[in-house]
């Protein structure tokens, strides 16, 4: 894919994230969260990585944006509206976000790795979920049902953590 | 490559182009009065709100998005499991045994949300 359109996903991903933070309405900021995922998709389905960019749209955009919109829903927004910014809190916050700006700066500097342009990616000959499937049930089949049991201990604790009273 | 994706360009075009042009004409051809904090109340001849203007909702809510989520996450693992299913099963039952039991896993949560009542919305 041509530089421009990874430059232009990055740049509205970027310009998204950031308004996420910014926002005061948490409604505003949700659904700049999911442009923000629709960027990484787009980023996702360039690499050739379909099932993944769907993936994303799906469950990311799709299911837990309803989880973050019902959350805000169970919240009181007049206490967010109202806060006032604190200075030292947010000069605090600047000045750690760009030490580790230049933090990644210098460690990638000493990268070997990052110095030298990657060769393009090689066209596949099956397409990817085809892949995924394969692997999915023969090499790792046992940590694809092991998130089986993750999911089911997260149904649980669901049902239990928001019990008021149950049978 | 590049190429398939027009339409999906045409249609991101048209979408964003429809929201800014009805914005844009209801700035442009609409007429906005002062605002005010008692204009943007509720009911701005009526009584003033007292209270809470915002209704706290049920965590009923919260549960529902959440097992949501879960079960769609089990979706999520049939897409690659449907499209290797046919050359799979002709090496060997595998394919199948697993989703299965990877079905029955989360029956079990199923089954005891629906024992504890989770999924009935009246309680």
């Amino acid at each position: 894919m041509s530089p421009i359109l990874f430059w232009l996903f990055a740049f509205v991903m970027l310009v998204f994230g950031a308004a996420v933070v910014i926002n005061r309405n948490p409604i505003a900021s949700a659904l700049s969260l999911v442009v923000c995922f629709m960027g990484l998709s787009a980023l996702f389905i360039s690499l050739d990585a379909f099932f993944i960019g769907i993936i994303q749209v799906l469950v990311y955009a799709g299911a837990v944006m309803v989880l973050f919109l019902f959350i805000i829903m169970l919240l009181d927004l007049r206490v967010e509206e109202r806060r006032k910014i604190n200075l030292v809190a947010f000069v605090g916050g600047l000045a750690v976000a760009f030490a580790l700006f230049v933090q990644i700066c210098f460690v990638v500097d000493q990268l070997g790795a990052a110095k030298q342009a990657f060769p393009s990616l090689r066209a596949a000959k099956m397409d990817d979920v085809h892949n995924v499937g394969l692997l999915l049930f023969t090499n790792y089949n046992l940590p694809f049902q092991i998130i089986g049991v993750l999911v089911l201990v997260a149904t649980i604790g669901v049902v239990v953590l928001s019990k008021r009273e149950l049978r | 490559m590049l190429r398939d994706y027009v339409p999906l360009l045409l249609h991101i075009g048209v979408a964003i182009g429809f929201a800014v042009s009805a914005l844009l004409m209801s700035v442009l051809l609409g007429k906005a009065g002062r605002r005010t904090r008692v204009k943007d109340t509720a009911y701005e001849c009526g009584m003033v709100p007292q209270g809470e203007t915002q209704p706290r909702f049920s965590v009923k809510f919260y549960l529902v998005a959440m097992l949501f989520i879960l079960f769609d996450l089990e979706i999520v693992f049939m897409y690659p499991w449907a499209v290797v299913y046919k050359e799979m099963i002709v090496e060997s039952k595998l394919v199948l045994w697993s989703m299965l039991s990877f079905v029955t896993i989360l029956m079990i949560g199923y089954v005891y949300a629906l024992k504890k009542g989770a999924l009935d919305w009246k309680r």
